[in-house]
């Protein structure tokens, strides 16, 4: 080590930068690297599935139903083979991909927004505005989602932008509590009150002072609120409340294929693995981010 | 000696960290005998909780302790295995600790956690084990004490926590009580009566304790023997009286200079500092830890440090022999 | 003495009274908890006060009403005479700046040192980019921190220096008043005499004027020209830091004074005599406040509360030195 000369007052800046620190964390954390890479993945397929995919994900072809994948003894013409359509199935998997991945980020965007709005107003302000959030929050959790998005989507009509919607205005409960909890941590630090003294103004404080240490709360409900929303999406769906046909989503492919289920279990079996995989990559990440993101504190 | 009942020599201890190992302690030495009460001093940093944690058997697996000899009443506690330790901790040695809020469980009452470790090592009904901790609790002057049994930790004000858990760590009738700046947390007021019901309990028990703190305030009323550590050694060892008439060792004289003393120290003139912070050890760590921060560190301070003894029992560790020289001085 | 009594004070509390309702228990009813009774206080320029008691008497509550960051129930906080409410929250910022205890969480560990301390200069628009920069060179250099810490962050830093950053953002704007809330008592001995130091030294060099918090008696003496004890909400004595050792006359301020343990072996650990009663601000006691701990409490003192009576060049709240209850205080 080096332990030549010791400038007293150089030691005395002790340790790595909290950047540099989450670097390491994040770099050393497997689980949290294994979700990010097959998120990553996931979306660069999503982005590019107009290249990736070999086929047009709508184009029917009667003379071509049913084809099993390559692995059960299909041609290479179709990997994944095809549907009751003749729809190849690789190309409705990757299209399905955006679906799920757009549901996932949109919905959790929307209840984000909604969610963390309340949660920080009441934990911040307190007292009325406190009583009236968590009285919303109450309401909210007593209303079982499926349920509430089956009778919204039964009157409304299934589509891809009221599933989305639906999801989004339902699901912030998490979002409210959890940014509502680390609100009121975070308000009682006394760095909060010293830019009060300095005359911050509330706006300021929640922007600068108080949403910076709540981020990383706020990140892992996130992760967690998509991988609810894609599972949520594929329920729908598969109860033919979701998204649309033909829309390709992967919730979507598991209904149609489940008729079909006993013969031909690929059709059912390939869009619930790829499902599986990224609700697990999400959560991987989620749990992921939530470990390294402790805060810096040490001591 | 036989009345020496707990004896350690050498102990060290290293923790592995990224990038190396953390020498936090190295190889100090102390011994203590029946009745007496040593303090551990130094700022915080400088190994005083590793060192009774080691004692206890509490450090994780991954934390090396190692020690030529660590004797607590003729049992080798680094030999003793997990079993024999624990039959050790709570019945014969116990341990009080600075937050008496994160080291009382919030889930259980006051009773209940009081009786706990009694009904765990002796052989007792809980009857006895109740009578015991009604006892313990008027001992440490918490009034209505069988009503309090059936309190939770957070109904209680930090001072009266603070008694609680001297009466948990009393319960088994201890010969060794550690207490890890069991004051600090607390409001001088409070500290003041801590303290002399630990030093009165001691007495009248005839336990001995360690009692570790970073005031030398708190030392030079309740010690016996003073150990003054700094960055993982042990810099100044001796009797309190003579600690604290003839401080040595710079490290000893600065922190003295540091106290604040109402009528003594005037008002508005500079207190005495000790400038920087304690050292990484990660690493080799070789010469005197003390240089970077010392007034009076000369070349020699990088190479092998002699140790000193200038009375019987009273030992420090310093490249200049004569600490008496600027001893006398500020004493003036 | 006819200038003294034309400036105000810097900073005057008349009948502070702040009273919070906290709820006991999870079901239990509200019940008001009053923090600070009816308490008048004074701040000449230039001087340190003193305000030391035992935490939870209520010393935070009046620093957080003096800084504007709490209103009070009922009362007013006078600034070089003129009322608070009346002030411009960003004109009263320039003029009073606070140092808080821990400095593991006064400052945002999301961002780096000079943000810290340049935060104030950009809330108040004062300067250009780069003359802030040589602002906070500048502060950081008065309070002993090399340049180079100005792109670390808090986690990077002792707890000393994190306490240094505090002082020079409280600083930078050059307040006038600083209310230094318990700012050594998280630090070890040799780091906060390091502290008392600085803070003694740029009071000096900016003519300050402190409030200056503690539980320690020996820390607020050493740097107070005045000594107020507060206990449960009230002050109880308010004595000059001369008269405090050979003419304070509060049984709680002689408590404090002796619960001080100076580094003399031999006198062994003092006895207070404070007994066990500790104060519950949600259920005080009747007449005065301290009589369930005071050694000299008569029946006078549970049924009747003293009122203030002048004392040196200060005041104190004792029968035993209230000339009009002393004689059914002694017998
Ligand atoms: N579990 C641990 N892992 C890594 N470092 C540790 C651990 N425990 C203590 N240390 C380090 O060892 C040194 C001594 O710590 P400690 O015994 O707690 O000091 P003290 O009680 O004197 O304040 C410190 O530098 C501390 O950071
Ligand atoms: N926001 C609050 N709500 C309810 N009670 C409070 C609040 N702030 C302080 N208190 C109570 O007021 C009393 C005084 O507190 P404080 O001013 O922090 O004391 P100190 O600083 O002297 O330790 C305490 O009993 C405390 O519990
Ligand atoms: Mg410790
Ligand atoms: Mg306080």
């Amino acid at each position: 080590m080096a332990n030549t000369t010791v400038d007293p007052l150089l030691e005395e800046i002790i340790g790595p930068t909290p950047g540099q620190l989450l670097r390491k964390r994040v770099f050393g954390h497997q689980g949290l690297m294994i979700g990010a890479v097959v998120l990553v993945l996931i979306t660069l397929v999503a982005l590019f599935a107009p290249q990736l995919a070999p086929h047009d994900p709508y184009a029917q072809s009667l003379v071509a139903r049913m084809k099993p994948p390559v692995f059960l003894g299909g041609t290479w013409e179709h990997p994944l083979g095809t549907d009751h359509l003749g729809r190849d199935y690789l190309s409705r998997l990757i299209y399905g991909a955006r679906v799920s991945l757009m549901i996932g980020a949109i919905a959790a965007a929307i209840s984000g927004v909604i969610g963390t709005a309340m949660g920080v107003a009441a934990g911040y302000f307190g007292g009325r505005v406190d009583a009236v959030v968590t009285f919303l929050i109450n309401v909210r959790l007593a209303m079982p989602v499926v349920l509430v998005a089956l009778a919204v989507v039964a009157i409304l009509g299934g589509s891809l932008t009221v599933v989305i919607m639906v999801l989004g205005f339902l699901l912030w409960d998490r979002f409210a509590v959890v940014m509502r909890a680390s609100t009121r941590q975070v308000r009682e630090r006394e760095y909060v009150a010293a830019a009060r003294a300095i005359g911050a103004s509330t706006p300021r404080l929640l922007l600068t002072e108080i949403m910076p240490n709540i981020l990383n709360n706020l990140i892992v409900v996130v992760t967690l609120e998509m991988a609810h929303a894609i599972l949520l999406e594929a329920a729908l769906s598969f109860l033919g409340l979701g998204v649309q046909p033909p829309t390709p989503s992967w919730g979507l492919m598991v209904s149609e294929g489940k008729n079909m289920m006993l013969f031909e279990p690929w059709l059912v079996l390939i869009p619930g693995a790829v499902l599986f995989v990224m609700v697990l990559a999400i959560n991987l990440m989620g749990d992921g981010l939530r470990d390294v993101t402790a805060p810096e504190n040490r001591n | 000696m036989t009345d020496t009942f707990l004896d350690v020599k050498g102990l060290t201890i290293d923790i592995p960290v990224g990038g190396g190992t953390l020498h936090a302690v190295r190889g100090i030495d102390f011994e203590l005998k029946r009745g007496e009460v040593l303090c551990i001093v130094g700022e915080s940093g400088s190994g005083k909780s590793l060192t009774s944690l080691a004692l206890m058997g509490l450090l994780g697996r991954r934390i090396k302790v190692r020690a030529e000899r660590m004797d607590f009443d003729g049992t080798a506690l680094l030999d003793a295995s997990p079993r024999q330790m624990r039959s050790l901790r709570g019945a014969r040695m116990s341990m009080i600790f600075q937050e008496p809020m994160t080291s009382l469980n919030p889930a259980y009452t006051i009773g209940d956690q009081l009786m706990e470790a009694m009904l765990l090592h002796r052989d007792v009904s809980r009857a006895e084990a109740r009578a015991r901790a009604v006892d313990l609790l008027e001992k440490v002057g918490i009034t209505a004490a069988a009503s309090r049994l059936g309190q939770y930790p957070h109904q209680l004000s930090g001072g009266l926590r603070q008694r609680v858990m001297i009466a948990m760590a009393l319960m088994c009738g201890p010969e060794l009580i550690i207490a890890d700046e069991p004051t600090t947390a607390l409001d001088v007021t409070i500290q003041a009566q801590i303290l002399r019901l630990l030093v009165d309990l001691v007495r009248e028990m005839g336990m001995a304790m360690i009692l570790i703190t970073h005031d030398l305030g708190v030392v030079a009323r309740v010690a016996d023997k003073v150990a003054v550590m700094y960055a993982g050694e042990l810099v100044e060892t001796g009797l309190a009286a003579d600690v604290f008439r003839a401080p040595m060792h710079p490290y000893t004289r600065g922190l003295l200079r540091c106290i604040p003393q109402p009528g003594k120290s005037r008002r508005g003139e500079p207190l005495g500092t000790i400038r920087g912070i304690v050292p990484s050890l990660v690493g080799e760590v070789s010469g005197c830890v003390f240089r970077t921060r010392c007034d009076e560190a000369v070349a020699a301070c990088r190479g092998t440090i002699p140790q000193h003894w200038p009375g019987d029992g009273h030992a420090f560790r310093c490249v200049h022999a004569s600490g008496a020289r600027i001893a006398e001085q500020e004493g003036a | 003495m006819l200038d003294a009594a034309k400036t105000p004070p810097a900073l005057e509390l008349r009948n502070i009274t702040k009273t919070y309702t906290v709820k006991q228990g999870l079901i239990g009813k509200r019940r008001p908890l009053t923090a600070v009774r009816d308490v008048s206080l004074k701040l000449e320029k230039g001087e340190v006060l003193g305000l030391v008691g035992e935490s939870g008497c209520g010393k935070s509550t009046l620093a957080k009403i003096l800084l504007g960051l709490e209103p009070p129930t009922s009362g007013e906080v006078l600034v070089d005479g003129q009322a608070l409410g009346v002030q411009d929250r960003l004109a009263l910022a320039r003029r009073i700046q606070p140092i808080f205890q821990d400095p593991y969480s006064s400052l945002n560990p999301r961002k780096s040192i000079a943000d810290i301390v340049s935060l104030p200069l950009r809330i108040h628009g004062i300067g250009d980019a780069a003359s802030q920069q040589k602002a906070v060179r500048d502060m950081l250099d008065v309070v002993g921190l090399p340049p180079r810490v100005m792109n670390t962050f808090p986690s990077q830093m002792s707890g000393g220096q994190r306490q240094r950053v505090a002082i020079a953002r409280a600083l930078i704007m050059k307040p006038e008043i600083v209310i230094c809330d318990e700012p050594t008592s998280a630090l070890d001995v040799s780091v906060q005499s390091q502290i008392l130091n600085l803070l003694g030294d740029l009071r000096a060099e900016f003519g300050l004027t402190y409030l200056f918090i503690s539980h320690n008696l020996a820390v607020v003496e050493h740097l107070a020209t005045r000594v107020a004890v507060m206990y449960l909400g009230r002050i109880v004595e308010d004595v000059s830091s001369d008269d405090l050792f050979d003419a304070s006359a509060h049984p709680y301020t002689q408590a404090l004074l002796q619960s001080v343990l100076t580094p003399e072996p031999g006198l062994g650990v003092p006895d207070t005599q404070l007994g066990m009663a500790y104060p519950n601000p949600i259920d005080p006691p009747s007449g005065c406040g301290f009589h369930p701990r005071c050694r000299h409490a008569t029946n006078l003192c549970s049924a009747q509360a003293p009122r203030p009576v002048p004392h040196r060049d200060g005041h104190v709240e004792c029968h035993l030195h209230d000339p009009e209850t002393a004689m059914f205080g002694t017998d």
